[in-house]
């Protein structure tokens, strides 16, 4: 089998399965009797050693295979669970995410797992022999070859993979039933096919058909008899099913009968022979019911049903993006007509498809945004790990994981928020017994905040460690000879915080194995304003820091200023622009051959487009006054000097693709409302 | 094997049939700053911002004015979705493969790296070109 083609599927459900085993393993740890808890990681478990087991990743598949054999025994109470078990199962789950790294960056998955393999093998083994915990006789006959699932012998067995017995079990315990149903539909029936998906359309609306006999398509194709059997999961009784698909002309019969799967000491006595009796509908089937039910009330989280969705190729949304900009560039257009002509008519029919490709716009902005979560999920695992290497006591605060952002920008915020967690981890949170004597609590809080504001996402990440230290960060920096102690006296606490983001700066005594990585928050501030965004920092000594980083909602769709310069047209974006001003010609000074102009006490050098980009002018142009747009760098200005604002535009950002790569001072280029193609100046190359 | 047949100044040449997607009329060319000279700009093709070569300039062909025969080829190499400024392109025409000659040591103008042979078609010859080697960028 050909298995390519589903790759990328398999290394995205087993990043998302991966994660939930993560998020579920903290979550055991805060409540290890939790037998719930290992249930979904076993099943996350055992998604993964199938799905690797068929893509050939063999090293995965035996890997999973024996954290299965563990989980079984934890989940079957043969096995109780210690930190030390909890430290293997955690390491596994990290060389799991290593493969699907290499998996991801083309190699075959590959690791050398033996002994990881072998240590889970000795737990599952040893913990067995001693385990002295009460162990249900049922369980007992249950091996640990994984999911051992005790079954009747009924002739519906052969329909169900150990999967659909693991959710049959699984629905059962969540107070759902599952039932075999057996439809015969009558001898005239001349449209099988169609009364096949009255059946299951019928049904759709109780529950879940999780099997069908023969498989779906075959029913479609008419390929079967007059009978055909489905393996289905409801809250309603048998009788309700029954009665339901009786409804519909052309079946003649219908059996319901409940399926009984049991696995380990969950093994319900309950007679199951009754599909011999015929259409009977099966009585007994509402007293189970009520039981599970109220276990499902008192199990803590309901699993919420989640809406459909589908999975779209990001690269498919980017296509549709640029037909819809082309059909904003039409709509630009037949505005303008329809002005023009001002017919009332065709005013307005024009104007409602204003409004609905407006709303549509909307739409599609909106299919790219992601929930923070995706990113924020890594991070209880990340503090674990951190605060146990660093004898720290952390807790984390979410707030805002529903936050949306932009797909693209959610890809690349995660690395610098991580360093950030690092750094307020390492260097602010203070160790436990200090903070008892400050006579704070005992653990630090991180709190990461996210929340939308105007146009833009902020992300906060504050501790509440001891702060930042004015006058240590200003010591190191006179003696990096980043500036003199006098000009220090001058700047701002904000100022002084911005002097971390200076390259190869740290303020941290002892390289620790945490941030002595080389890497300081230089790296940070230049990914966020790659990003278009900016950083912030608030602190108070001995209370609090916190970093606030500011991004744009989307990277696709930016504000920007339209400027002509002779008979070309070009796009500023708007976050890097401080000010447009008209300043007389007389007042351009010459520092050294530059020209400057004093803006508001600054001085600022300016840059001629016109030069930088050689624009051909036909004429020179004989004004006393001159144009020009105060754009920033960080901390740096200049003046670029342009021949007329057009005016304010909310562009789509369009790359110029890969033969033309790294134009200078060009970031990419955009399509105006004529048709034309304008390019966007990139700020940050023109200032030096 | 077809090839579609452009025209620059006065030699014929032919590109393969399925490295083309299109051929459009020559519409407002945004300039592209600091690139190379035969790099003409880009245009907005159907939404997406497409470079245009000037392949006269490439293969140091004298500069002969736009008309309302100029056209661009779209072509598509390697991913690659690019146009060509040509003289005029009318006409697709079948050749036998086994028939293209290699390039001749010298010719007029053309650096003979970017050929791939020649062709005789009746009595016109035909000039075969190595897309792909037209489209690198740094120029010798």
């Amino acid at each position: 089998m050909d298995t390519n083609q589903y790759l990328d599927m398999f290394i995205e459900e087993s990043k998302e399965h991966l994660q939930a085993i993560n998020e579920n393993l903290l979550q055991l740890e805060q409540n290890p009797e939790n037998i719930e808890i290992v249930k979904d990681i076993f099943r996350s478990a055992h998604t993964i050693k199938g799905m690797s087991a068929t893509m050939g990743f063999e090293d995965m598949a035996s890997l999973t295979h024996e954290l299965e054999n563990v989980l079984d025994q934890i989940r079957n109470e043969k096995l109780k669970i210690q930190p030390e078990i909890m430290d293997i199962i955690f390491q596994s789950v990290d060389i799991l995410e290593g493969m699907i790294y290499s998996i991801i960056e083309g190699s075959d998955g590959k690791a050398n797992v033996s002994h990881l393999v072998d240590q889970l093998k000795s737990i599952a083994k040893g913990q067995v022999l001693s385990a002295s915990s009460p162990v249900p006789p049922q369980a007992t006959q249950s091996t640990q070859t994984s999911n051992a699932v005790a079954s009747n012998n009924s002739a519906y067995m052969d329909m169900l993979d150990e999967y659909q017995k693991a959710i049959i079990s699984q629905s059962n315990a969540s107070g759902h039933q599952s039932f075999h149903i057996e439809v015969k539909l009558t001898k005239e029936c001349m449209l099988k096919a169609a009364r096949v998906f009255m059946v299951f359309d019928a049904l759709e609306g109780l529950g879940e058909i999780i099997q069908s006999k023969p498989v779906a398509e075959d029913l479609e194709d008419e390929k079967f008899d007059q009978q055909f059997e489905l393996i289905f999961i409801t809250k309603d009784d048998s009788a309700t099913i029954e009665k339901k698909l009786m409804n519909i002309s052309e079946v003649e019969s219908v059996r319901v009968n409940e399926v009984q799967i049991s696995i380990g000491k969950e093994v319900d006595p309950m007679p199951t022979n009754q599909e011999a009796i015929a259409t009977t509908p099966n009585v007994t089937a509402s007293a189970p019911k009520a039981k599970a039910a109220d276990n499902a009330a008192n199990q803590p989280k309901a699993k919420p049903m989640g809406s459909k969705s589908i999975r779209v190729d990001i690269e498919r949304l980017d296509v549709l993006m640029n037909l819809f900009s082309e059909l904003v560039i039409d709509r630009g257009r037949l505005e303008q007509i329809a002005r023009e002509l001002g017919h009332s008519e065709l005013v307005e029919s024009v104007e409602h498809m204003s409004r609905i490709s407006g709303d549509l716009q909307n739409l599609i902005l909106n299919m790219r945004m992601v929930p923070i979560e995706q990113v924020f999920n890594r991070f209880p695992r990340m503090i674990r790990d951190l605060s146990k290497d660093l004898n720290k006591k952390v807790e984390l605060e979410i707030i805002g994981a529903e936050t949306e952002l932009d797909r693209t920008v959610i890809d690349e915020i995660g690395d610098p928020l991580v360093h950030l967690i690092r750094n307020s981890i390492d260097h602010g949170l203070e160790l436990p017994e200090e903070r008892m004597k400050k006579g704070k609590p005992e653990a630090g809080t991180i709190q990461l905040h996210a929340y939308h504001s105007g146009n833009h996402v902020f992300i906060e990440i504050i501790d509440d460690g001891n702060g930042l230290d004015r006058d240590k960060i200003l010591g190191k920096a006179i003696e990096r000879g980043l500036l003199t102690e006098e000009q220090g006296n001058q700047l701002s606490d904000q100022q002084v915080y911005h002097l971390l983001f200076q390259s190869g700066f740290s303020t941290a005594k002892v390289i620790t194995d945490v941030s002595g990585r080389g890497v300081g928050l230089d790296v940070v501030r230049s990914k966020i304003e790659a990003l278009s965004g900016q950083v912030h920092i608030e602190s108070k000594i001995g209370e609090f820091t916190k970093f606030q980083i500011e991004l744009p909602l989307t990277l696709s769709i930016i504000q920007s200023m339209l400027v002509k310069v002779s008979d070309e047209k070009y796009a500023i974006p708007l976050s890097s622009i401080i000010e447009t001003a008209v300043f007389p010609k007389k007042d351009i000074y010459l520092v050294q051959g530059q020209p400057v102009i004093d803006f508001r006490g600054h001085i600022v050098p300016l840059v001629s487009l016109e030069k930088v980009f050689k624009i051909p002018r036909p004429e020179e142009g004989q004004g006393d006054e001159m144009s020009v747009i105060v754009v920033k760098k960080g901390e740096k200005m200049a003046g670029l000097i342009v021949d007329d604002f057009i005016g304010q535009q909310e562009i789509v950002l369009k790359n110029l693709g890969t033969y033309l790569p790294n134009v200078f001072a060009i970031s990419g280029a955009t399509i105006l409302g004529d048709g034309q193609v304008a390019l966007i100046i990139d700020c940050n190359a023109l200032i030096h | 094997m077809k090839v579609i047949i452009f025209r620059l100044k006065n030699e014929e040449y032919g590109v393969e049939i399925d490295q083309v997607r299109s051929i459009e009329r020559l519409s407002h060319i945004t300039r592209i700053p600091n690139t190379a000279d035969f790099v003409k700009g880009v245009i907005n093709l159907r939404g997406i911002v497409t470079p245009i070569i000037d392949l006269r300039k490439r293969f140091h062909i004298d500069h002969v004015e736009d008309n309302d025969q100029t056209r661009v080829i779209i072509i598509s190499v390697k991913d690659v979705e690019i146009g060509l400024i040509v003289d005029a392109a009318n006409e697709v025409i079948e050749i036998q493969e086994s028939k293209i000659e290699p390039p001749p040591k010298v010719i007029d103008s053309v650096e003979a790296e970017y050929i791939r042979g020649v062709i005789k078609v009746e009595n016109r010859l035909l000039i075969l070109l190595h897309l792909h080697k037209v489209l690198t960028i740094q120029e010798n």
